[in-house]
């Protein structure tokens, strides 16, 4: 990006990187003898002035460490959450191949080029490293410029500077405030264009290889692994190398205090997937697990509904057009369309679909029940119908108590980890003194409640509510048969009751507010509040995203009759 | 923006709820299971005004383990050594409170040994800042020097019963005598209630035979405008100038000014007797109003004495036929209020059965102010008679002699 000089043949400033690291025109392919390390040698010697006027040679003689960049740390990031996931199921090529092109293109599209490497050696270098075997069969994990700098000694490294060449000031400089060569500058620096690395972006590039792949993991799957501990976010950088010294603005990078929110994690995505200007993804069939097809019989299950209702989601799907290929699949390029989040739409077809049969204005729900109830003392030889307030009680009472445990859990959240953090050598002592009591204190108080073992971690499951027909005390409904709420018209099962009410008449716009609908519980029905709850719980979102979905499904549904005439009318459905 | 997202702060808040909700129903091993999790935000505290973690760990883990490991001090006393080692800005007044733990758990050696060692703190600007905390500390070791010196002192009582002398007992009393007169002095000087080191103080001046010092400091703390206004200043003055023998005459402007603060005060029926001795008319004026000024108040009520003396006062009043102005005056403001708070219907059945000598004195009040035919003394004095008894037949024959008296109050 610094390298502003206009191309010899063509006249034109467009410049890439080769692999030998020098720069080459991209519109005529012209290779220039001119390297980065050249172009960014301003850079060096203001930061050699600054060090010499600072007169900063605190680092201890003892501390040795390595030189680091901060991308570097977020590859080890980018490693270990891959081969976290592959722990979990998913396909060896994400890592090896998907993941690692998406990172390389990302570092050559952002040109981390704080660094003065050597000609030829820094993206070789840097492809050799990205490559999981290398890093494997190397315990002690060289640094970029460990490979550089090999001295005489050893191991022996840098603190002493006595290396010739530049680097060596350039991390002095930087090493006060940060353990990173680069991480002060990464703050600095406003990159427009460029799209800055975070530790929430990390997850982005997670979920984005597992589209790419179309893995069998929603967003909200991927997120929940996150907080249950089964994908290294927090505190991940305590597996960095022994000699990846970490301290000052790194912790402002890679110490996260907060849990990643979907919202982030998936606008991020977008952003990414433009900037890496990928193409078109492969394409989401109907036997893919992110169709809402599949997705819908999956949190129909977890919700523990009747499995006949998937008919009904089939057809709302169908209907609506949302099953199809060119809808789901995710185009980068394409910035007009409203791109799809597959776990969210999944379960807002579920919530129409129930608004469809039971209407949910806590007052139809309940008569239907009643009737169904009525329906099954007579019945004897299908099986159970469906009533509404059995389920309804079942749910509330799973709901109640997984809600209340995740609230405990969350309020027992440990975060921070053994390795003490400081944000300068100064303070260092003084972290490790607290630190102590700390633990001291932690001891205490854990004899004293019993509580001494942490919690352990829950076995990863794509399902957090289980529900089985095994189950005798009938809590289980998938088996049951919607017969009791539907009535025969025509030789066809429908719906009894005519009418439906939308959530929103009028649909927000993205660009102004952010969002399509906004949600305030006490302006709608409690049923429905109630099960916009049970899924937002399932997935781990706001119940206003779905909302958001449902009012966008619900102006397709009934696109027509919105817009012949401005008020709902009771619609024939079909 | 993502306001709902969980992050540190928001898990220590709601960790913190359950601890503050856990403490409330009791549940104290549940309150320490979640500060075992809470404790984490001590390595997060960069506050500097407001409530901080350490403050509340400090503060939230002493009630904790109080009540979940009482028994076990050397729990309690490490974990205090802890709470003094994560922050200068409160280490002594962590010092003073874990002084009172150990005081409450009557463990004083200790408590002298922790004020001590506080004593002698030093640590830069903060020990100008912690000033107060400091102050304290040195008073409240004096207070216990005081303890050591009244224990010595009743030792060598006792020795001196038997006839035994011990020196180095009668020595170290001395010296705690130094110790606590120092910083008791010190501390009473400094605007404040301080009512249990002054006492302690006194005691000290007056076994030495101080007696004069003593007066001053029971003076300066009882008339120093300086120092906030407090009652029981003056009672200690008064008692000390009684038990010196004073002339009534400071001992009536010392509970002038008592009566004018806390008109209710219990010594109001001392000062009620020593003004009607008084032959000054004044002085007998004021003795009505400091009588009737007292049955103002809820918890003089039932109380047999006051009413006996306003009795006793009223009928020399009218036996000597002079000053019927002055319960006039008195019973102006009253008029409107007492009979409902005193004499009602329902509180002349109570009296009687409760109590036959407050009805009687109250009966005679009642009968005066309010007539022969108000209730309460139409009822007492029926009952009083009914049952024969004498007295209730004179004071019956008494108020309707004198019941023009009460034409004459009430125009």
């Amino acid at each position: 990006e610094d390298y502003q000089e206009r191309c010899v043949q063509c006249s034109e400033v467009n410049w890439g990187l080769t692999d030998g690291g020098r720069f080459y025109c991209r519109t005529c392919h012209n290779v220039t003898e001119r390297t980065r390390e050249v172009v960014s040698s301003a850079v060096t010697s203001n930061t050699r002035i600054q060090t010499l006027s600072k007169g900063i040679r605190k680092q201890e003689k003892t501390d040795e460490g390595w030189e680091w960049y901060v991308c570097e740390g977020f590859q080890f990031v980018l490693k270990k959450q891959a081969e976290a996931l592959e722990a979990l199921g998913v396909c060896p090529q994400m890592k090896d191949e998907i993941l690692c092109n998406f990172w390389r293109s990302y570092l050559q599209k952002s040109q981390q080029a704080y660094c003065n490497r050597p000609a030829g050696e820094s993206i070789k270098v840097l492809s050799e490293c990205e490559s999981s075997t290398d890093m494997e069969s190397e315990p002690e994990r060289p640094s970029l410029l460990h490979l550089l700098s090999l001295s005489e000694s050893d191991g022996d490294l840098l603190t002493d500077c006595s290396l010739g060449s530049s680097t060596g000031k350039v991390s002095e400089s930087t090493s006060v405030c940060s353990g990173s060569v680069d991480g002060s500058l990464y703050f600095m620096k406003n990159q427009k264009g460029k799209l800055r690395m975070s530790m929430p972006m990390t997850l982005s590039f997670c979920y984005m290889a597992l589209l790419w792949l179309r893995e069998s993991m929603t967003l909200s799957d991927l997120l929940r692994f996150v907080v249950e501990g089964h994908i290294p976010y927090l505190n991940v950088f305590q597996c960095f190398p022994e000699k990846m010294k970490l301290y000052g603005l790194d912790l402002k990078i890679f110490c996260v205090e907060s849990w990643p929110v979907y919202e982030e994690v998936y606008d991020k995505m977008l952003h990414l997937a433009a900037f890496l200007e990928l193409p078109r993804f492969p394409d989401i069939t109907d036997s893919c697990f992110l169709h809402p097809d599949i997705l819908c019989m999956k949190y129909l299950m977890e919700a523990n509904l009747p499995d006949e209702l998937h008919n009904w989601t089939c057809r709302v799907v169908k209907k609506i057009r949302i099953g199809e290929a060119d809808f789901l699949t995710f185009v980068p390029e394409n910035k007009s369309t409203r791109k799809v989040k597959y776990d969210v739409l999944a379960a807002a077809v579920i919530v129409v679909v129930l608004k469809l049969l039971f209407l949910l204005d806590d007052h139809y729900e309940w008569l239907l029940s009643d009737s169904a109830e009525e329906r099954n003392k007579n019945n004897k030889e299908d099986g159970p119908y469906f009533e509404f307030k059995k389920w309804y009680k079942v749910i509330k009472k799973s709901l109640d108590a997984e809600q209340k445990k995740m609230d405990e859990e969350n309020a027992k959240y440990l975060w921070r980890c053994d390795k003490p953090l400081s944000y300068s050598t100064k303070k260092k002592s003084k972290a490790l003194k607290r630190r102590q009591i700390v633990v001291n204190l932690q001891n205490q108080f854990g004899k004293l409640s019993g509580s001494l073992q942490p919690a352990e971690k829950p076995n990863p499951s794509s399902f957090q509510l289980h529900w089985s027909e095994e189950n005798t005390d009938g809590s289980c409904f998938h088996g049951h048969s919607l017969k009791g709420i539907l009535q025969e018209k025509c030789g066809i099962l429908t719906v009894m009751n005519p009418d439906y009410w939308l959530c929103t008449v009028k649909l927000c716009s993205e660009k102004f507010c952010g969002h399509l609908a906004h949600y305030r519980d006490l302006d709608f029905p409690a049923s429905y509040d109630f099960v916009l709850r049970l899924f937002s719980f399932l997935l781990r979102i706001q119940p206003g995203y779905i909302h958001e979905e449902v009012c966008a499904i619900e102006h397709k549904l009934f696109n027509k009759k919105l817009y012949k005439k401005p008020k709902y009318n009771p619609g024939q459905r079909k | 923006s993502h306001k709902h997202k969980l992050d540190f702060r928001k898990s220590k808040e709601m960790c913190l709820n359950y601890i503050q909700d856990a403490m409330l129903q009791k549940q104290w091993n549940r309150a320490a299971e979640f500060m075992t999790f809470y404790i984490e935000s001590l390595e997060k505290d960069f506050s500097t005004e407001y409530t901080g973690p350490s403050e509340i760990v400090w503060r939230i883990g002493t009630e904790i383990l109080w009540h979940c490991s009482r028994s076990n001090m050397k729990e309690f006393n490490s974990f205090i050594e802890q709470m003094k080692t994560l922050g200068v800005k409160k280490y002594l007044k962590i010092c003073l409170e874990h002084a009172f733990h150990l005081l409450c758990n009557g463990r004083t050696d200790e408590a002298y040994q922790n004020l001590f060692l506080a004593e002698s703190w030093r640590f830069g600007e903060q020990t100008t800042t912690q000033d107060k905390e400091m102050k304290l500390i040195q008073a409240y070791r004096g207070l216990l020097d005081y303890y050591n010196w009244s224990k010595q002192k009743n030792i060598l009582l006792e020795y001196d019963k038997v006839g035994f002398e011990d020196l180095s007992v009668e020595q170290e009393m001395h010296n705690s005598f130094r110790k606590a007169a120092v910083s008791l002095k010190e501390i009473i000087q400094i605007p404040g209630v301080w009512d249990l080191f002054v006492q302690c103080y006194v005691d000290l001046l007056e076994f030495y035979g101080d007696h004069e010092e003593a007066r001053q400091v029971l003076s300066e703390y009882a008339y120093n405008s300086k120092f906030p206004a407090n009652p029981n200043a003056h009672v200690y003055l008064y008692q000390f100038l009684k038990r010196h023998g004073e002339p009534k005459k400071s001992l009536i402007s010392v509970l002038k000014i008592l009566h004018d603060i806390v008109p209710s005060h219990e010594l109001m029926i001392d000062f009620h007797a020593m003004l009607q001795k008084s032959k000054k008319r004044k002085k007998r004026r004021l003795g009505l109003e400091v009588i009737f000024a007292a049955l103002d108040y809820a918890g003089w009520k039932e109380n047999v004495k006051a009413w006996s003396c306003l009795a006793r006062q009223i009928k020399q009043i009218i036996i000597s036929e002079k000053h019927l102005e002055w319960i006039k005056q008195e019973w102006n403001s009253r008029k409107d209020w007492w009979p409902a708070f005193h004499f009602s219907r329902y509180l002349a059945k109570r009296n009687w059965q409760e109590n036959e000598s407050l009805a009687y004195e109250k009966a005679l009040v009642a009968g005066i102010l309010l007539g022969k035919d108000c209730k309460y003394f139409k009822y007492i004095s029926h009952q009083g008679c009914k049952d024969q008894k004498k007295k209730f037949r004179t004071l019956k024959k008494f108020v309707n002699k004198h019941s023009p008296v009460y034409l004459r109050i009430s125009e």
